[in-house]
Protein backbone atom coordinates (compact mmCIF):
# COMPACT_ATOMS: atom_id res chain seq x y z
CA UNK A 1 0.00 0.00 0.00
CA UNK A 2 1.31 3.41 -0.89
CA UNK A 3 2.38 5.82 1.82
CA UNK A 4 1.29 9.43 2.20
CA UNK A 5 4.01 11.85 3.25
CA UNK A 6 2.47 14.53 5.41
CA UNK A 7 4.15 17.67 6.72
CA UNK A 8 2.81 18.64 10.12
CA UNK A 9 3.52 21.91 11.87
CA UNK A 10 2.58 23.16 15.33
CA UNK A 11 2.34 26.85 16.19
CA UNK A 12 0.96 29.41 18.61
CA UNK A 13 2.46 27.59 21.59
CA UNK A 14 1.30 24.08 20.60
CA UNK A 15 4.88 23.14 19.80
CA UNK A 16 5.46 23.08 23.57
CA UNK A 17 3.39 19.90 23.71
CA UNK A 18 5.83 18.36 21.23
CA UNK A 19 9.20 19.00 22.87
CA UNK A 20 9.27 22.43 21.28
CA UNK A 21 9.62 20.92 17.79
CA UNK A 22 7.47 22.80 15.30
CA UNK A 23 7.85 20.71 12.16
CA UNK A 24 7.30 16.99 11.85
CA UNK A 25 7.21 14.61 8.88
CA UNK A 26 4.67 11.85 9.28
CA UNK A 27 3.90 8.91 6.99
CA UNK A 28 0.33 7.70 6.91
CA UNK A 29 -1.17 4.75 5.04
CA UNK A 30 -3.12 5.55 1.90
CA UNK A 31 -6.79 6.23 2.57
CA UNK A 32 -6.18 7.93 5.92
CA UNK A 33 -8.16 10.98 6.87
CA UNK A 34 -7.38 13.88 9.17
CA UNK A 35 -8.94 12.10 12.10
CA UNK A 36 -6.50 9.19 11.64
CA UNK A 37 -3.60 11.65 11.57
CA UNK A 38 -4.76 13.35 14.76
CA UNK A 39 -5.11 9.99 16.51
CA UNK A 40 -1.67 8.98 15.25
CA UNK A 41 -0.12 12.19 16.59
CA UNK A 42 -1.81 11.77 19.96
CA UNK A 43 -0.68 8.16 20.32
CA UNK A 44 2.83 8.47 18.93
CA UNK A 45 4.16 11.99 19.39
CA UNK A 46 2.77 12.83 22.80
CA UNK A 47 3.80 11.51 26.15
CA UNK A 48 1.67 13.79 28.32
CA UNK A 49 -1.17 16.33 28.25
CA UNK A 50 -2.95 14.58 25.37
CA UNK A 51 -6.16 16.31 26.43
CA UNK A 52 -4.66 19.68 25.47
CA UNK A 53 -4.64 18.45 21.88
CA UNK A 54 -7.48 15.96 21.46
CA UNK A 55 -10.93 16.09 23.01
CA UNK A 56 -13.95 13.96 22.06
CA UNK A 57 -12.16 12.53 19.03
CA UNK A 58 -11.35 15.89 17.50
CA UNK A 59 -8.89 18.67 18.26
CA UNK A 60 -9.70 20.65 21.36
CA UNK A 61 -11.90 23.67 20.59
CA UNK A 62 -9.72 26.73 20.18
CA UNK A 63 -7.05 24.99 18.11
CA UNK A 64 -7.05 26.21 14.52
CA UNK A 65 -6.26 23.73 11.77
CA UNK A 66 -5.01 24.65 8.31
CA UNK A 67 -4.89 22.20 5.43
CA UNK A 68 -2.49 23.42 2.77
CA UNK A 69 -2.77 26.99 4.07
CA UNK A 70 -6.58 26.96 4.21
CA UNK A 71 -8.96 26.82 7.19
CA UNK A 72 -10.02 23.20 7.70
CA UNK A 73 -13.61 24.35 8.08
CA UNK A 74 -13.51 24.85 4.30
CA UNK A 75 -12.32 21.30 3.60
CA UNK A 76 -14.52 18.71 5.36
CA UNK A 77 -12.75 19.25 8.71
CA UNK A 78 -11.92 16.05 10.53
CA UNK A 79 -13.16 13.86 7.64
CA UNK A 80 -10.73 15.39 5.15
CA UNK A 81 -9.01 12.67 3.10
CA UNK A 82 -5.26 13.11 3.23
CA UNK A 83 -3.23 13.38 0.04
CA UNK A 84 0.46 12.81 -0.47
CA UNK A 85 2.44 15.99 0.26
CA UNK A 86 -0.29 17.65 2.34
CA UNK A 87 0.78 20.25 4.83
CA UNK A 88 -1.29 20.31 8.02
CA UNK A 89 -0.83 23.08 10.57
CA UNK A 90 -2.21 23.19 14.11
CA UNK A 91 -2.21 26.59 15.82
CA UNK A 92 -3.23 27.13 19.41
CA UNK A 93 -5.23 30.24 20.21
CA UNK A 94 -5.18 29.47 23.90
CA UNK A 95 -2.47 31.86 24.97
CA UNK A 96 -2.95 35.34 26.32
CA UNK A 97 -1.73 38.13 24.23
CA UNK B 1 -11.83 20.61 -3.14
CA UNK B 2 -10.91 24.23 -3.78
CA UNK B 3 -13.50 26.83 -2.90
CA UNK B 4 -13.59 30.33 -4.32
CA UNK B 5 -13.79 33.54 -2.32
CA UNK B 6 -17.38 34.79 -2.03
CA UNK B 7 -16.24 38.41 -2.06
CA UNK B 8 -13.91 38.66 -5.07
CA UNK B 9 -15.15 35.49 -6.76
CA UNK B 10 -11.63 34.89 -8.07
CA UNK B 11 -9.06 33.74 -5.55
CA UNK B 12 -9.01 30.54 -3.49
CA UNK B 13 -10.84 30.83 -0.17
CA UNK B 14 -8.59 30.24 2.85
CA UNK B 15 -10.82 31.16 5.77
CA UNK B 16 -14.36 30.65 6.96
CA UNK B 17 -15.32 33.77 8.89
CA UNK B 18 -16.77 32.89 12.30
CA UNK B 19 -18.82 36.09 12.31
CA UNK B 20 -20.58 35.56 8.99
CA UNK B 21 -19.78 32.07 7.76
CA UNK B 22 -18.38 33.59 4.55
CA UNK B 23 -15.57 31.78 2.75
CA UNK B 24 -12.96 34.31 1.76
CA UNK B 25 -9.49 34.58 0.27
CA UNK B 26 -6.39 36.01 1.90
CA UNK B 27 -6.52 39.48 0.34
CA UNK B 28 -10.25 39.93 0.99
CA UNK B 29 -9.69 38.71 4.56
CA UNK B 30 -7.02 41.36 5.18
CA UNK B 31 -9.35 43.96 3.74
CA UNK B 32 -12.46 43.08 5.76
CA UNK B 33 -10.47 42.48 8.97
CA UNK B 34 -8.72 45.85 8.83
CA UNK B 35 -11.79 47.72 7.59
CA UNK B 36 -14.01 46.40 10.39
CA UNK B 37 -11.51 47.61 12.97
CA UNK B 38 -11.38 50.97 11.21
CA UNK B 39 -15.19 51.19 11.46
CA UNK B 40 -15.09 50.25 15.15
CA UNK B 41 -12.61 53.07 15.72
CA UNK B 42 -14.62 55.63 13.73
CA UNK B 43 -18.11 54.65 14.91
CA UNK B 44 -17.07 54.82 18.56
CA UNK B 45 -14.99 57.99 18.15
CA UNK B 46 -12.07 56.29 19.86
CA UNK B 47 -9.44 58.83 18.84
CA UNK B 48 -9.05 62.48 17.99
CA UNK B 49 -6.46 63.85 15.60
CA UNK B 50 -3.18 64.51 17.36
CA UNK B 51 -3.85 62.00 20.18
CA UNK B 52 -0.87 60.31 21.73
CA UNK B 53 -1.81 56.64 21.98
CA UNK B 54 0.02 53.92 23.88
CA UNK B 55 -0.51 50.34 22.70
CA UNK B 56 -0.35 47.97 25.68
CA UNK B 57 2.14 45.48 24.23
CA UNK B 58 2.81 42.10 25.78
CA UNK B 59 4.46 40.48 22.77
CA UNK B 60 1.48 38.10 22.49
CA UNK B 61 -0.73 37.64 19.46
CA UNK B 62 -3.42 40.21 20.28
CA UNK B 63 -1.19 43.16 21.04
CA UNK B 64 1.18 42.32 18.19
CA UNK B 65 -1.69 42.29 15.70
CA UNK B 66 -3.09 45.47 17.31
CA UNK B 67 0.21 47.30 16.85
CA UNK B 68 0.43 46.15 13.25
CA UNK B 69 -3.17 47.08 12.40
CA UNK B 70 -3.12 50.47 14.18
CA UNK B 71 0.11 51.41 12.47
CA UNK B 72 -1.42 50.39 9.12
CA UNK B 73 -4.73 52.20 9.67
CA UNK B 74 -3.07 55.33 11.03
CA UNK B 75 -1.16 55.56 7.75
CA UNK B 76 -4.01 54.50 5.46
CA UNK B 77 -6.74 56.73 6.90
CA UNK B 78 -4.50 59.48 8.20
CA UNK B 79 -5.81 59.44 11.80
CA UNK B 80 -2.93 61.69 12.81
CA UNK B 81 -2.06 59.59 15.88
CA UNK B 82 1.24 59.50 17.67
CA UNK B 83 1.68 55.80 18.51
CA UNK B 84 3.80 54.23 21.25
CA UNK B 85 4.37 50.71 22.52
CA UNK B 86 3.98 50.38 26.29
CA UNK B 87 5.03 47.18 28.03
CA UNK B 88 4.93 46.03 31.62
CA UNK B 89 7.76 43.91 32.95
CA UNK B 90 6.26 41.90 35.79
CA UNK B 91 9.60 40.32 36.54
CA UNK B 92 8.76 36.73 35.60
CA UNK B 93 11.90 34.87 34.57
CA UNK B 94 11.51 32.66 31.53
CA UNK B 95 8.23 34.24 30.54
CA UNK B 96 8.10 38.00 30.50
CA UNK B 97 11.78 38.46 29.81
CA UNK B 98 11.33 36.34 26.66
CA UNK B 99 8.14 38.06 25.57
CA UNK B 100 9.77 41.48 26.04
CA UNK B 101 12.36 40.41 23.49
CA UNK B 102 9.45 40.01 21.05
CA UNK B 103 8.20 43.49 21.92
CA UNK B 104 11.69 44.88 21.26
CA UNK B 105 11.66 43.26 17.82
CA UNK B 106 8.17 44.71 17.22
CA UNK B 107 9.58 48.12 18.08
CA UNK B 108 12.05 47.73 15.20
CA UNK B 109 9.53 46.14 12.83
CA UNK B 110 6.89 48.83 13.33
CA UNK B 111 9.26 51.68 14.03
CA UNK B 112 7.39 52.78 17.16
CA UNK B 113 8.92 54.15 20.37
CA UNK B 114 8.84 51.65 23.25
CA UNK B 115 8.49 52.26 26.98
CA UNK B 116 8.87 49.45 29.50
CA UNK B 117 7.76 49.91 33.12
CA UNK B 118 8.63 47.25 35.64
CA UNK B 119 7.01 46.09 38.85
CA UNK B 120 10.45 46.33 40.34
CA UNK B 121 10.75 50.08 39.74
CA UNK B 122 7.10 50.83 40.59
CA UNK B 123 6.55 48.51 43.55
CA UNK B 124 10.05 47.29 44.45
CA UNK B 125 8.75 43.74 44.08
CA UNK B 126 9.06 41.46 41.06
CA UNK B 127 6.50 38.72 40.46
CA UNK B 128 9.24 36.16 41.08
CA UNK B 129 9.71 37.65 44.55
CA UNK B 130 5.97 37.94 45.15
CA UNK B 131 5.45 34.27 44.27
CA UNK B 132 8.14 33.36 46.80
CA UNK B 133 6.06 35.15 49.45
CA UNK B 134 2.51 34.24 48.49
CA UNK B 135 2.89 30.95 46.62
CA UNK B 136 1.01 29.99 43.49
CA UNK B 137 -2.51 30.45 44.75
CA UNK B 138 -3.22 34.16 44.71
CA UNK B 139 -0.31 35.40 42.66
CA UNK B 140 -2.54 36.24 39.67
CA UNK B 141 -4.45 38.72 41.86
CA UNK B 142 -1.25 40.64 42.59
CA UNK B 143 -0.19 40.52 38.98
CA UNK B 144 -3.55 41.67 37.59
CA UNK B 145 -3.98 44.55 40.03
CA UNK B 146 -0.41 45.74 39.61
CA UNK B 147 -0.47 45.43 35.82
CA UNK B 148 -3.54 47.56 35.35
CA UNK B 149 -2.04 50.31 37.47
CA UNK B 150 1.40 49.92 35.90
CA UNK B 151 -0.05 50.53 32.44
CA UNK B 152 -1.65 53.74 33.67
CA UNK B 153 1.54 54.88 35.32
CA UNK B 154 3.59 54.09 32.23
CA UNK B 155 1.08 56.00 30.13
CA UNK B 156 1.38 58.99 32.46
CA UNK B 157 5.17 58.89 32.07
CA UNK B 158 4.77 58.92 28.31
CA UNK B 159 2.22 61.73 28.65
CA UNK B 160 -0.24 59.90 26.41
CA UNK B 161 -3.98 60.58 26.13
CA UNK B 162 -5.07 57.07 25.47
CA UNK B 163 -4.16 53.42 26.09
CA UNK B 164 -5.38 50.73 23.71
CA UNK B 165 -5.31 47.07 24.66
CA UNK B 166 -5.65 43.93 22.58
CA UNK B 167 -8.73 42.52 24.38
CA UNK B 168 -10.66 40.68 21.70
CA UNK B 169 -14.30 39.59 21.38
CA UNK B 170 -13.54 36.19 22.94
CA UNK B 171 -11.85 37.82 25.95
CA UNK B 172 -14.79 40.15 26.50
CA UNK B 173 -17.37 37.36 26.18
CA UNK B 174 -15.36 35.33 28.73
CA UNK B 175 -15.27 38.26 31.13
CA UNK B 176 -19.02 38.76 30.79
CA UNK B 177 -19.62 35.08 31.63
CA UNK B 178 -17.25 35.29 34.60
CA UNK B 179 -18.92 38.42 35.97
CA UNK B 180 -22.38 36.87 35.59
CA UNK B 181 -21.31 33.68 37.35
CA UNK B 182 -19.80 35.71 40.17
CA UNK B 183 -22.71 38.13 40.37
CA UNK B 184 -20.33 41.05 40.02
CA UNK B 185 -22.68 43.71 38.64
CA UNK B 186 -20.33 46.71 38.71
CA UNK B 187 -17.79 44.85 36.60
CA UNK B 188 -20.48 43.36 34.40
CA UNK B 189 -21.45 46.88 33.41
CA UNK B 190 -17.92 48.10 32.91
CA UNK B 191 -16.52 45.11 31.05
CA UNK B 192 -18.60 45.66 27.92
CA UNK B 193 -17.69 49.32 27.52
CA UNK B 194 -15.39 49.92 24.59
CA UNK B 195 -13.91 53.04 26.22
CA UNK B 196 -13.38 53.65 29.92
CA UNK B 197 -11.78 56.53 31.75
CA UNK B 198 -10.15 56.20 35.12
CA UNK B 199 -9.04 58.73 37.66
CA UNK B 200 -5.94 59.50 35.62
CA UNK B 201 -8.17 60.78 32.80
CA UNK B 202 -6.26 58.57 30.41
CA UNK B 203 -8.78 56.89 28.16
CA UNK B 204 -8.59 53.15 27.70
CA UNK B 205 -10.14 51.37 24.79
CA UNK B 206 -10.45 48.01 23.08
CA UNK B 207 -10.42 48.35 19.29
CA UNK B 208 -10.71 44.52 19.01
CA UNK B 209 -13.93 44.39 21.01
CA UNK B 210 -15.77 42.85 18.05
CA UNK B 211 -12.81 41.00 16.56
CA UNK B 212 -12.73 37.22 16.85
CA UNK B 213 -9.67 35.56 18.28
CA UNK B 214 -9.70 33.08 15.41
CA UNK B 215 -9.31 35.90 12.90
CA UNK B 216 -6.57 37.58 14.95
CA UNK B 217 -4.57 34.35 15.00
CA UNK B 218 -5.19 33.71 11.29
CA UNK B 219 -4.17 37.27 10.46
CA UNK B 220 -0.95 36.89 12.47
CA UNK B 221 -0.28 33.58 10.77
CA UNK B 222 -0.90 34.71 7.19
CA UNK B 223 1.00 37.97 7.70
CA UNK B 224 3.79 36.03 9.44
CA UNK B 225 3.77 38.44 12.37
CA UNK B 226 6.33 37.84 15.06
CA UNK B 227 4.55 37.02 18.33
CA UNK B 228 5.28 35.20 21.54
CA UNK B 229 3.11 32.32 22.70
CA UNK B 230 4.04 30.67 25.95
CA UNK B 231 1.81 30.24 28.93
CA UNK B 232 2.86 32.21 31.99
CA UNK B 233 5.10 30.08 34.19
CA UNK B 234 2.96 30.91 37.21
CA UNK B 235 -0.10 29.03 35.98
CA UNK B 236 -3.03 30.66 34.22
CA UNK B 237 -6.11 32.07 35.89
CA UNK B 238 -8.15 28.93 36.55
CA UNK B 239 -11.54 30.60 36.68
CA UNK B 240 -11.03 32.28 33.33
CA UNK B 241 -9.96 28.89 31.98
CA UNK B 242 -13.40 27.41 32.75
CA UNK B 243 -15.19 30.32 31.10
CA UNK B 244 -12.90 30.00 28.13
CA UNK B 245 -13.44 26.27 27.64
CA UNK B 246 -17.19 26.78 27.85
CA UNK B 247 -17.05 29.64 25.34
CA UNK B 248 -14.92 27.65 22.89
CA UNK B 249 -17.40 24.76 23.10
CA UNK B 250 -20.23 27.17 22.32
CA UNK B 251 -18.26 28.65 19.43
CA UNK B 252 -17.70 25.20 17.93
CA UNK B 253 -21.48 24.71 17.80
CA UNK B 254 -22.43 28.25 16.79
CA UNK B 255 -19.67 30.78 16.08
CA UNK B 256 -21.93 33.80 16.47
CA UNK B 257 -22.39 32.89 20.17
CA UNK B 258 -19.42 35.11 21.03
CA UNK B 259 -20.95 38.26 19.58
CA UNK B 260 -24.36 37.28 20.99
CA UNK B 261 -22.91 37.14 24.51
CA UNK B 262 -21.31 40.57 24.06
CA UNK B 263 -24.63 41.95 22.88
CA UNK B 264 -26.43 40.44 25.86
CA UNK B 265 -23.77 41.83 28.19
CA UNK B 266 -24.26 45.29 26.73
CA UNK B 267 -28.01 45.03 27.17
CA UNK B 268 -27.84 44.31 30.93
CA UNK B 269 -29.30 47.15 32.96
CA UNK B 270 -28.70 47.41 36.68
CA UNK B 271 -31.75 48.66 38.62
CA UNK B 272 -31.20 52.22 39.73
CA UNK B 273 -31.92 51.39 43.37
CA UNK B 274 -28.98 48.96 43.46
CA UNK B 275 -26.17 50.61 45.37
CA UNK B 276 -22.98 50.65 43.33
CA UNK B 277 -19.52 51.38 44.70
CA UNK B 278 -18.53 55.02 44.37
CA UNK B 279 -15.26 55.77 42.66
CA UNK B 280 -12.84 57.73 44.81
CA UNK B 281 -9.13 58.40 45.00
CA UNK B 282 -6.65 56.35 46.96
CA UNK B 283 -5.40 58.43 49.89
CA UNK B 284 -1.94 56.94 49.54
CA UNK B 285 -1.11 56.87 45.84
CA UNK B 286 -3.87 58.93 44.23
CA UNK B 287 -4.99 56.12 41.95
CA UNK B 288 -8.71 55.53 41.38
CA UNK B 289 -10.26 53.25 43.95
CA UNK B 290 -13.61 52.18 45.35
CA UNK B 291 -12.14 52.43 48.86
CA UNK B 292 -9.98 54.78 50.83
CA UNK B 293 -6.94 52.68 49.98
CA UNK B 294 -6.67 51.21 46.50
CA UNK B 295 -6.23 47.49 45.97
CA UNK B 296 -2.63 47.84 44.83
CA UNK B 297 -1.70 49.74 48.00
CA UNK B 298 -3.41 47.15 50.24
CA UNK B 299 -1.59 44.32 48.46
CA UNK B 300 1.69 46.19 48.62
CA UNK B 301 1.24 46.94 52.31
CA UNK B 302 0.69 43.25 52.91
CA UNK B 303 3.86 42.33 51.05
CA UNK B 304 5.95 44.93 52.83
CA UNK B 305 4.67 43.91 56.26
CA UNK B 306 5.12 40.22 55.62
CA UNK B 307 1.33 39.70 55.60
CA UNK B 308 0.79 38.82 51.96
CA UNK B 309 -2.81 37.63 52.56
CA UNK B 310 -3.89 41.11 53.60
CA UNK B 311 -5.63 42.01 50.36
CA UNK B 312 -6.85 38.57 49.37
CA UNK B 313 -10.40 37.29 49.78
CA UNK B 314 -12.34 37.66 53.00
CA UNK B 315 -9.79 39.15 55.31
CA UNK B 316 -11.69 41.79 57.20
CA UNK B 317 -10.57 40.47 60.57
CA UNK B 318 -6.94 40.41 59.53
CA UNK B 319 -7.21 43.92 58.16
CA UNK B 320 -8.89 45.25 61.31
CA UNK B 321 -6.16 43.70 63.39
CA UNK B 322 -3.57 45.51 61.38
CA UNK B 323 -5.46 48.73 61.32
CA UNK B 324 -6.27 48.87 57.66
CA UNK B 325 -9.73 50.03 56.71
CA UNK B 326 -11.58 48.23 54.00
CA UNK B 327 -14.67 46.27 53.50
CA UNK B 328 -14.42 45.30 49.94
CA UNK B 329 -15.17 42.28 47.89
CA UNK B 330 -12.44 39.98 46.65
CA UNK B 331 -10.93 41.43 43.57
CA UNK B 332 -11.47 39.99 40.15
CA UNK B 333 -8.56 40.43 37.88
CA UNK B 334 -8.29 40.59 34.16
CA UNK B 335 -5.39 38.52 33.04
CA UNK B 336 -5.77 38.65 29.30
CA UNK B 337 -4.51 41.80 27.70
Amino acid sequence: MATLHIDVEFGGGMELLFKNVREHKIDMPEGSNLKDLITYIRDNLMTAKQDLFVMNDTVRPGILVLINEADWELCDGIEYKLEDGDRIIFISTLHGG
Amino acid sequence: MVKTCVICDAARAVLKRPKTGQQICKECFYHVFETEIHHTIIDNHLFSRGDKVAIGASGGKDSTVLAHVLKTLNGRYNYGLDLFLLSVDEGITGYRDDSLETVKRNQQQYDLPLKIVSYEELYHWTMDEIVKEVGLKNNCTFCGVFRRQALDRGAAMLDVDHIVTGHNADDIAETILMNILRGDTPRLQRCTEIVTTGESLIRRSKPFKYTYEKEIVMYAYFKKLDYFSTECTYSPNAYRGYARTFLKDLEAIRPTAILDIIQSGEAFQIKTEVKMPVQQTCVRCGYMSSNELCKACVLLEGLNRGLPKLGIGKTERLRKQHNLQVSEKPVITETAW
